[in-house]
């Protein structure tokens, strides 16, 4: 049962190296094979097992965080909307525009006029503010 | 009422590890290290600073159930207990790089905030661990 535990214990933290990963590289073309590599595990292995370690695939997380980054910035900066699409990950403005909204419920431009910034660590409003299912 | 926070705890897999870790590479200095017999009291400090000490505690029994650690360190793994240390430095990108060179894992470049320039990393066992160099 001890070497189950330290198993699960080492396969946890290799998921959290590329959660981490994705927290710390969300601009960038991530992709499975990628993120398996850092967690080093096998592409369809990695999938299966950061979902039964986090509660969500790969991808969800990402583009949650691609959003919440994007929210971010719609908050604090006063760059274009298509700017922020291509800054946080996505690839064109549509997909942008409509998993923004399918997730937060909002347009991004109706997001930006009725959001208000808040002054705490970068790290906690980046853990509370990715938008949860 | 309270005047002062001296210890804050954080949970760790493996005590020696975290030395290695917290004093080896990231320069803190041990506070205290005593085996109490039931366990090992293993707190670091900054270096000239024991007055805020952080107890790196083994989960097990008798603390708590051989079961209940196991989840505990499972938490820990996957990055979701409370562990988070946040401290401060004169000269982020300049300490950024020193651990960097000592081979520490970073989760956040430096950057800047409205607060001051910041970044994150983590311990061997997952634990949350940024530094901030307050703007001036």
């Amino acid at each position: 049962m001890a070497v189950v535990g330290r198993a699960a214990e080492e396969t946890n933290r290799r998921m959290l190296r590329a959660r981490d990963a994705m927290d710390r590289g969300y601009a960038q073309p991530l992709d499975v094979p990628a993120l398996a590599r850092i967690a080093h595990v096998s592409p369809a292995h990695f999938t299966r097992t950061f979902r039964a370690t986090f509660g969500e695939t790969p991808h969800r997380y990402l583009q949650r965080r691609r959003v919440e980054r994007a929210m971010f910035l719609l908050r604090e900066s006063d760059r274009s909307v298509t700017d922020i699409c291509f800054q946080v990950g996505f690839t064109s403005p549509g997909t942008f525009s409509r998993t923004f909204s399918a997730i937060v419920g909002h347009s991004p431009r109706t997001y930006r006029r009725r959001a208000a910034a808040a002054d705490v660590p970068t790290c906690f409003t980046m853990a509370w503010t990715r938008p949860s299912a | 009422m309270f005047n002062a926070i001296t210890h804050s705890q954080i949970y760790v897999l493996d005590q020696d590890e975290a030395l290695d870790f917290y004093v080896g590479k990231l320069g803190l200095e041990v506070s205290a290290d005593v085996d109490l017999g039931f366990m090992r009291w293993l707190t670091v400090s900054i270096p000239g600073h024991p007055e805020r000490q952080i107890l790196l505690e083994k989960p097990g029994p008798p603390a708590m159930s051989e079961q209940t650690a196991q989840q505990v360190r499972e938490l820990v793994t996957k990055g979701a207990t409370g562990g988070s240390l946040i401290f401060s430095t004169d000269d982020c990108r300049k300490t950024y790089e020193t651990l960097r060179g000592r081979g520490v894992e970073f989760t956040e470049e430096p950057t800047d905030r409205p607060y001051g320039t910041d970044c994150g990393l983590r311990d061997p066992f997952g634990n949350s661990i940024r530094f901030t160099q307050p703007k001036a």
